[in-house]
């Protein structure tokens, strides 16, 4: 079995956001990237499976200019074998899924994160899915390989599931993929500067959606205290004032 | 021309989020000029099917069908772009939960359609049509324009209010075709948690961090969701340690809630944590350290020891439900 494990580079979770040019552009300065949360997660359940055997390779693509190459090598230091960079600004889900469809087509598990945390657009993975005309479960919170056949833990409203789906198959990950991600080691980072990682052109497709202006959250009013013997008072409050008990 | 909007029911039955969303359905057709057709897989009586027409639709499109029960996100995908394809629909609108976001990207691509999901409410305008919706993980606002002639949207749960304009509808039997080939899915095992608030519905939300110091010190925290008809939530490490379980875990990486109420008890209030409650109308604190960051994110709060608290918000709360 071969995996893809699709990569978005993200700001570092406590990135304070700031726009720049009346609002329109994310002001990049000083950011610090990551591998998206769920990516990161993603790739840790790939490696588990590959350890416990049955997995032959785990590749990693990102669909980004030359700024996401660290972070591309952070996913080889972690443990994956090779990498992709398909060379292109992304614009928004549909042009990043059109680009990584043109990847794709040698796996048989492809995982994908619920959402990227900066435009939390939660499309790509199930584009890319219709887009190669495969199978996609979204809201998976686990994958277990047994006698080489997957077997998928989803989340439905109110409960969960156990399935299996026939492969290829796009599984979009959320909570419960991998509990603590892998961090790289040492050893971990002097092998990746040897794996290869292949910069590949993009095709032509054009974005969907454009993304016009940002505005941040209105400030908010100030936090109004009660003693710490008066919970009563607060009940009044949240009874009278705010009117949800 | 319509806005076709996906309902889903729970056992037959239609929730406040199934009539919230055709209320939005309905919002945005008129803005359009266009009738609201919902789209309902599974066995609803008619009856039920009929309750979408007080919130404002006009047709029901009623697929009788158990092989989507496996929900299998490529055959419903295709049954859904069916549907919008014999509605000559211009919009077609899900939720933001788990079925939304698994089928919605699928059906924008099916159906050429530009996507944005998340939406927190009705269009800034219809034409050229953009939608606002949250971007980094809650900390900004995004207007995005969908350029594409058909629109594809989730909507945020609520972020819109239950509006009735009772309208007459009409129910059709619908059949979207689908070959047994495209049902892959097969579902070996469901397990469904019973006889709890389930915490993406639940109204008020009472949360516990590692200030509540172990899994021994929740009574109080339960007897209080108890007495509000609250679900229960609880900061990473709380979950990560094991002191509760992992459904409860609110956050950037867990689960994103709206609740109107959101009570922390001893929680700090990180980035990451409040990534998944900002949305909620009201946050309340409750920690001993004034310096807290969740202090900034909440309306109201109390510095103090969570362990006093409790037992007296409790009894507030028994006598506030004696005296109502
Ligand atoms: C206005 C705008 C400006 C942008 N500027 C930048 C920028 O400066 N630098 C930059 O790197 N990106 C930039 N992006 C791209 C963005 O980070 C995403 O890659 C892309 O928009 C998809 O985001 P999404 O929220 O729809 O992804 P989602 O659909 O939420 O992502 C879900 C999953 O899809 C996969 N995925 C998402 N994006 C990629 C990707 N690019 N490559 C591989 N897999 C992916 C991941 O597994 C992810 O967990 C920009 C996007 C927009 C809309
Ligand atoms: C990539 C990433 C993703 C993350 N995702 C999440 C996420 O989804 N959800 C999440 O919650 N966290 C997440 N985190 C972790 C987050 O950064 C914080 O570490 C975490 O939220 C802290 O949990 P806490 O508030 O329970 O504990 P702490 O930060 O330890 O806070 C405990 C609080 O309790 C107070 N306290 C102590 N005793 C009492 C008492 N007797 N009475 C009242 N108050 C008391 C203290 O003053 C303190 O403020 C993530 C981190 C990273 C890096």
């Amino acid at each position: 079995m071969k995996i893809l494990v699709l990569i978005s580079n993200v700001p570092d979770t406590t990135t304070k956001i700031r726009f720049t040019g009346d609002n329109k552009a994310f002001d990049a300065t000083g950011v610090q990237w990551i591998i998206n949360p769920w990516d990161e997660l993603a790739l840790t359940r790939a490696m588990e499976l590959k350890e416990a055997g049955g997995v032959e390779k785990i590749t990693v693509a990102n669909v980004g200019a030359k700024i996401t190459e660290p972070t591309l090598r952070k996913a080889l230091a972690v443990g994956a074998d090779d990498a992709i960079r398909i060379d292109a600004e992304p614009l928004d889900a549909y042009f990043v899924a059109t680009q990584l469809a043109e990847v794709a087509k040698d796996y048989d598990l492809i995982l994908a994160g619920i959402e990227a945390s900066d435009y939390n657009g939660a499309g790509v993975g199930g584009m890319l899915a219709e887009m190669m005309g495969i199978n996609s479960v979204s809201a998976v919170s686990g994958i277990d390989l047994e006698n080489g056949e997957l077997k998928i833990h989803r989340d439905i409203d109110g409960g969960s599931q156990v399935l299996t789906v026939p492969t290829p198959l796009v599984a979009i990950v959320q909570k419960g993929i991998a509990i603590d991600p892998r961090i790289p080691a040492m050893r971990g980072i002097m092998m990746a500067r040897k794996k290869p990682l292949n910069v590949v052109p993009p095709v032509d497709a054009e974005a969907r959606t454009e993304f016009l202006t940002y505005e941040l959250p209105a400030p908010k009013a100030a936090c109004k205290m009660v003693d710490e013997d008066n919970a009563k008072e607060l009940v009044r409050l949240l009874r009278e004032e705010a009117k949800v008990l | 021309m319509s806005v076709l909007v996906y309902t889903e029911n729970w056992s037959g039955k239609f929730k406040k989020l199934s009539y919230e969303i055709v209320s939005f359905a309905a919002a945005i057709a008129k803005e359009m000029g266009s009738p609201v057709t919902a789209l309902s897989i599974g066995h609803v009586a008619d009856d039920e099917l009929k309750s979408l027409g007080k919130y404002g639709a006009n047709k029901v499109l009623n697929v009788q069908d158990d092989r989507f029960e496996s929900l299998d996100n490529k055959a419903l995908a295709d049954a859904v772009a069916k549907a919008a394809e014999s509605e000559s629909a211009k919009v077609v609108i899900f939720a933001h939960n788990n079925e939304g976001k698994a089928i919605a990207p699928r059906v924008s691509v099916k159906l050429n359609a530009g996507l944005v999901t998340g939406v927190t409410g009705l269009p800034v305008s219809v034409d050229p049509f953009v939608v606002r919706k949250k971007v980094f993980t809650g900390k900004a606002f995004a207007n995005i324009q969908i350029k594409t002639d058909v629109k594809v949207i989730t909507f945020a749960q609520n972020s819109y209010e239950v509006v009735e304009t009772p309208t007459d509808t009409a129910i059709e039997a619908f059949d979207p075709q689908i070959s047994d080939g495209e049902f892959n899915t097969v579902v070996k095992d469901t397990h469904l948690i019973t006889g709890k608030v389930l915490l993406t519905d639940a109204e008020i939300v009472v949360s516990g961090g590692r200030g509540m110091k172990g899994p021994e010190n929740w009574g109080g925290l339960e007897e209080l969701g108890e007495l509000l008809g609250a679900g229960m939530a609880c900061s990473r490490p709380v979950s990560d340690e094991g002191w509760r379980s992992h459904e409860e875990h609110v956050g950037q990486t867990g689960k994103i809630i709206a609740p109107n109420l959101y009570l922390a008890f001893g929680i700090s209030g990180a980035i990451q944590h409040l990534g998944g409650v900002n949305s909620s109308k009201y946050i309340v604190a409750i920690n001993k350290d004034p310096e807290a960051p969740i202090f900034e994110a909440s309306d109201y709060g109390i510095v103090g020891d969570a362990f006093k608290v409790i037992p007296q918000l409790i009894e507030a709360v028994k006598e506030m439900k004696a005296n109502k």
